[in-house]
């Protein structure tokens, strides 16, 4: 018997208890998060005191923990919108700022030559390992007293509390090796007479970057962005660091924990409040996955 | 390291003229990253690593006596234990379950829902996976209707625990590693799909042809092929549970016995002012993680045909 034959024959029978396996644990994998959905639709007295499954048995459902959790007053004084918003303001330039300077450092490095750039890089290849825990305190304490050698401020005190500053500058400060070395595997791998070509009539490196570079680059610019933008969004150490609790600062995040914190007992609107805090980033992973995917390969692949 | 000696090939190799433009094209293009990461990581992380040495506000150096303030308090010795059992128990099951669901789903045709499903979490934040778990973990005393499925599963089997499940030492410890694999099998899922994909079509026919099919075929064939990427996805799995906050910090806050390293350091830095000791906790995670990378890159290097 030839074996591509034996082989389509056993794949043959074998396709229908794959998909049942298939079937099986995706279901089982999405309990939580049904469970998440389905309390948070449940009336508040009913979702406090009984399982979730017995929805089959009292198919009651309403919308008023989704109400409670964005009423301002009602289940906090603010509600969640404007934590939804702070986390917006954090994400977006989170997102761009690291991209921006990570594109042109890798650039630089890739395309001008200059001595030492190939330690440079590899003190970036190194940092991207660092767990950003080594960070948090000198950079709690910089944004809170300035930075001073021996009695010489190099860097004045800043009263940012209640500005997404702090937040923007760590997530870039922690994204930034990442986004440059990710970036320059693939900058440092263009075609040499493009880029030449375009020397050669006179264009800078400016020019090269926003002409040349960036365009070509755009693949791996979003997989960056499709990967920072789940990560900052859905962060918590750097937000509670830098973001106190102030709710003009405070991302979503950081106030679903705060809240369950507080009321873990209120099963329905904290399940509600839940599936307000996941909604997007599991929207962007829907939509990109593929993209998202090929950033986590890529970053993956680092030594 | 195979990307970095993989950069020094691709670095210009004749050094052109250094003009006065493009020392300032230069500084205009890296100038911005480079002040940032020496000022926004580079110092903070020799910061760390001094007041490590340091007293709680930092005035004086003390020598190790940080790290042998976590090598003697029980709840320091406990922190780092757990940890320990994080980065071992989480990267192994993850990576198991990963390869389980990268073959099950592997070149079927329209499998676009339950790959999204089973890939979900890993766009969930812990926080929010807490909160879901935090639901199937719900407690109910006994006689009560369950409200949580641990709970319901648990009374059908006819246990009833008067305790609720988060405060059981040891097992809680394994509830909130749960919530971990349910995240990392995923990224382990898309790791591993990618590799199991690039395992050439005439390597499987040919072990096909000689009777490699099923288990043969997965343990001879597949798992070895396989065998770096493996490796990368456990270390890197190993890395991120070293330092597991987030769902620790939500759940449970460290309390019954579940308290890991980061949360400790998170409370030492900002809620007890102990700098020094928690300079300490944060270079035993750097130990930790580098540890993870360092052993990824050895055993990486030897395999033929991994990138």
């Amino acid at each position: 018997m030839s074996g591509p034959v034996a082989l389509a024959a056993r794949r043959r029978l074998s396709r229908p208890v794959v998909t049942v396996c298939i079937v099986v644990v995706s279901v089982a994998w999405s309990i939580p998060t049904m469970g998440l959905l389905v309390t948070s639709l449940r009336p508040r007295t009913l979702a406090q005191s009984s399982g979730w499954w017995t929805i089959l048995a009292d198919p009651r459902l309403t919308l008023d923990n989704y109400r409670a959790a964005l009423t301002p007053g009602s289940m906090t004084p603010d509600g969640a919108l404007p934590y939804l918003l702070n986390s917006v303001a954090i994400t977006v330039p989170a997102v761009v700022l690291p991209l921006a300077l990570g594109c042109m450092a890798a650039y630089a490095l890739a395309w001008i030559p200059f001595r030492g750039s190939t330690a440079v890089l590899l003190v970036v290849v190194g940092l991207q390992v660092v767990p950003l825990q080594m960070a948090l305190l000198p950079l709690a304490r910089l944004f809170g007293q300035g930075w001073s050698i021996g009695a010489v401020p190099i860097l004045p005190s800043m009263d940012l509390g209640g500005s997404y500053l702090p937040l923007w500058a760590a997530h870039t400060v922690f994204a930034l090796p990442l986004a440059i070395y990710l970036l320059h595997g693939f900058i440092s791998i263009m075609p040499r007479d493009v880029l030449q070509a375009a020397r050669i009539d006179g264009a800078g490196h400016l020019r090269i970057l926003t002409g040349i570079v960036i365009p070509m680059c755009l693949p791996a610019m979003g997989a960056f962005a499709v990967l920072q933008f789940i990560w900052v969004w859905n962060d918590l150490l750097v937000a509670l660091t830098f973001a106190g609790t102030s709710p003009r600062v405070v991302p979503i995040t950081a106030y679903l924990a705060s809240v369950k914190a507080t009321s873990a007992g209120d099963l329905g609107r904290i399940a509600a409040l839940g599936c307000i805090a996941i909604l997007i980033p599991v929207l962007v992973f829907a939509i990109w996955q593929r993209t998202f995917a090929r950033a986590l390969v890529a970053g993956s692949v680092k030594g | 390291m195979g990307a970095v000696v993989s950069m020094k090939a691709v670095m210009p190799r004749e050094r052109q003229r250094r003009t006065p433009g493009a020392r300032l094209a230069l500084a205009i293009l890296l100038g911005p990253a480079a002040v940032l990461l020496v000022i926004g990581l580079v110092v903070p992380v020799l910061q760390t690593a001094d007041g490590s040495i340091r007293n709680a506000d930092g005035t004086a150096w003390v020598g190790l006596q940080n790290f042998g303030w976590v090598l003697t308090t029980v709840a320091a010795r406990q922190a780092l234990l757990n940890t320990l059992l994080w980065a071992i128990v989480v990267p192994l099951v993850a990576t198991a379950l990963g390869l389980a669901l990268a073959l099950l789903l592997d070149g079927k045709r329209r499998q676009a829902l339950p790959r999204l499903l089973l890939l979900l979490p890993v766009s969930i934040s812990s926080v929010g996976a807490a909160v879901a778990w935090g639901l199937v973990y719900e407690h109910r005393a006994a006689g009560q209707a369950q409200v949580g499925l641990l709970g319901e599963v648990m009374s059908w089997l006819g246990i009833t625990d008067p305790r609720a499940w988060l405060l059981a030492q040891p097992w809680n410890t394994a509830l909130l590693m749960v919530v971990m694999i349910w995240i990392q099998s995923g990224a382990a899922t898309i790791l591993l799909t990618v590799a199991i994909r690039a395992i050439p079509a005439d390597v499987l026919e040919a072990a096909a042809i000689d009777g490699a099919v099923g288990w043969r075929r997965f343990a001879d064939v597949i798992v070895p092929m396989i065998r770096g990427s493996l490796i990368v996805t456990a270390t890197i799995i190993a890395a991120v549970s070293v330092k597991v906050f987030d769902i620790v910090r939500t759940m449970t806050d460290g309390n019954y016995g579940t308290q890991v390293v980061a949360n400790e350091m998170f409370t030492q830095a900002f809620a007890a002012s102990q700098a020094g000791r928690s300079s300490a906790l944060a270079m035993i995670l750097l130990v930790g993680v580098g540890a993870m990378i360092v052993f990824n890159v050895r055993h990486v290097r030897d395999q033929p045909g991994q990138k």
